[in-house]
């Protein structure tokens, strides 16, 4: 069964056009122009139970928009869209009982009052039974360790901490599909771990289908098995991470430790006639960058010829790489590599 | 649903009691304007018995009451709802299965009746103390004037979630804000009250919502208004209340469909 189905799904806003200048002002008080632009420009793609999907792209890219539309707060230009079983934003507060939405920008808890004051009042707002939010809690406290936590209000908070009330918070009535929105944006190394560790036991032990935008590619590798890539309201990348890997990663670099100080200069004669790039990182060290058609052993012959190394590693572009390069390239031939 | 709109209530009273300064500084602003709105009246009043058709014993009754009403329906929730809006936590809110106007309305209600039960009515107590003012005797003249109270707050809150409303159009309402702010307080009758402005405003006046706010329900305390006036008076509230629905419904409409890049 399908959690997520989307058909040319798209959404436009007007947007306020200003003039320049004083008599632009002028001109505007009294009549404005007004832009139509398309965030979302009819995207289709469908999830299905379980699964969990990584939804990146560049900021602007139209990510939080799709993530509103799904979560029912937007409501769409035009296109179809069934999450659930239900159209989000007709029957918005049916709907929301069966999702749970984590915005990693903004708290949903209230910011005056003790944790596990919202907490109960989240309760009495989904209507879940004293029993089953006893249940409930406990297994969230205890997996995400919050036990002091409860009696402190929100604001006293640190960011990691709120942002575990937060995932206890969207999970109390249990939902069946989790949408996350940054959910480790501006969190340390170890609280990511965590987070992401609890959202692969939640996928694995209740089957919750998770939707996440994310700008950190670590989320997507630890816990993806698919990404949907969108790039200026179009899809432009839909499958599994490995494929997504292999497709683009365009080459290796090797990273020289030299005995000698080296420039540029001389490291590039020694590669001439080679489609290689040298970047110089100080004085002995230096990367080299090899296109993916190319041996990596001829690089290092001649390197090896022409000057004295202490040490040699040898790197694998990762998901970080090739997503920038997409994003920064942008050309049409990539993108249209990357669709067929 | 409504034990959660309940809690939306109490929760804000217990936020209301936790930030103390706010409420002992509402004593004092309260306290002084009603002392300098009963010298000021004395003074215009000098010998005359009465003016715009209040004796100076209505007029001090009005000025302590309209002040005292005032406490009740003001809120902020006109800033409020236009600051979520601005920020776009408004969209988080919609997430959940309530309403988020409801909410707001609720939050509302329980600084109202936080203020009710700790300012106005320890604050009429002293009031009536210190300045020489006339208590209905008729316990329904008081029922009345509870039930006038009431729609004062749902009419002055409908005004206010559709100024905070607008900041899903305009890109600063801030201005709108204060112009709503100033039209309350003048033209409900807090600062003057209506029997005093010119024949032409006054018509106009009975047009708009604000005298539903203070100048009706205070003249019914004051006895000013009797028998089948105090039941029209009653009416135009209830009527106004029902007419607000209808922008408030459309505009609420009108934002989830047209504007919300606010916050990206």
């Amino acid at each position: 069964m399908l959690a997520i189905d989307v058909d040319r799904l798209r959404k436009q806003f007007k947007v306020q056009k200003n003039r320049e200048g004083l008599k632009g002002a002028l001109l505007d008080l009294f009549k404005r122009e007004h832009a139509e632009v398309a965030a979302v420009k009819d995207i289709s793609f469908q999830i299905s139970q379980g699964e969990i999907c990584g939804y990146i792209g560049e900021n602007g890219a139209g990510k939080s928009t799709t993530i509103k539309m799904l979560t029912g707060i937007l409501v769409p230009t035009s296109g179809r869209l069934l999450v659930n079983g239900y159209v989000p934003y007709k029957e918005r507060e049916r709907f929301v009982h069966g999702i749970g939405v984590v915005f990693g920008q903004r708290s949903q808890l209230w910011w005056d009052i003790g944790v596990i004051e919202s907490f109960r009042l989240l309760r009495k707002v989904y209507r879940v039974g004293e029993a089953d939010f006893k249940r409930r809690l406990d297994e969230l406290v205890e997996t995400l360790q919050l036990q002091e936590l409860l009696n402190r209000p929100v604001r006293k908070l640190s960011l990691g901490q709120r942002m575990r009330c937060e995932l206890v918070a969207a999970l109390l009535h249990q939902p069946s599909i989790l949408f996350l929105d940054e959910p480790t944006i501006g969190l340390d190394i170890v609280v990511k771990t965590e987070i992401r560790e609890f959202l692969k036991r939640l996928n694995r032990e209740h089957g919750t289908t998770i939707l996440l935008t994310t700008h950190d590619l670590q989320d997507i590798e630890a816990l993806c098995s698919r990404v949907i890539m969108l790039d200026d309201g179009r899809i432009i990348y839909d499958g599994g991470l490995g494929e997504l890997k292999e497709r683009w990663s365009k080459g290796r670099e090797v990273q020289f430790q030299f005995t000698a100080p080296v420039g540029l200069d001389a490291a590039n004669a020694w590669t001439r006639g080679m489609n290689v790039r040298w970047t110089r990182e100080n004085e002995l060290t230096a990367r080299v960058w090899i296109p993916r058609e190319m041996n990596v052993s001829d690089v290092l012959s001649r390197v090896v010829g022409a000057a004295e190394i202490s040490d040699i590693k040898i790197f694998e572009t990762n998901t970080d790489e090739i997503v920038r390069e997409i994003y920064k390239t942008g050309s049409p031939e990539a993108k249209e590599a990357l669709r067929d | 649903m409504i034990s959660a709109y309940l809690d939306f209530i109490r929760i804000r009273f217990l936020m209301m009691l936790a930030y103390r300064v706010n409420y002992y500084s509402g004593i004092i602003i309260y306290a002084i304007n009603i002392g300098a709105y009963y010298f000021m009246w004395r003074a215009i009043y000098g010998d005359a018995e009465t003016l715009g058709g209040f004796t100076a014993m209505q007029m001090t009754t009005y000025v302590a009451v309209s002040w005292m009403a005032r406490a009740f329906y003001f809120n902020n929730l006109d800033r409020e709802i236009s600051n979520e809006i601005r920020d776009g936590s408004v969209a988080v809110q919609m997430t959940r299965p309530i309403s988020y106007l409801m909410v707001k309305a609720m939050q509302g209600f329980g600084e109202g009746l936080f203020r009710l039960l700790l300012f106005m009515a320890p604050g009429m107590v002293v009031v009536k103390l210190i300045f020489p003012i006339e208590l209905p005797a008729d316990p329904a003249r008081w029922l009345v004037f509870f039930a006038m109270l009431w729609f004062s707050f749902v009419i002055n809150t409908q005004l206010n979630i559709m100024t905070g409303l607008f900041a899903f159009f305009v890109e600063n309402n801030q201005g709108l804000m204060n112009l709503k702010r100033i039209a309350i307080d003048l033209l409900s009758g807090v600062i003057l009250p209506m029997s005093f402005f010119p024949e032409w405003a006054r018509a106009i006046l009975n047009w708009l919502p604000f005298q539903a706010i203070t100048y009706l329900p205070s003249s019914v305390f004051t006895g000013r208004l009797n028998g089948a006036d105090v039941g029209n008076a009653l009416l135009v509230q209830i009527v106004w209340f029902a007419a607000l629905l209808v922008p408030i419904a459309w505009m609420w409409r009108a934002a989830r469909r047209r504007l919300f890049v606010q916050g990206g």
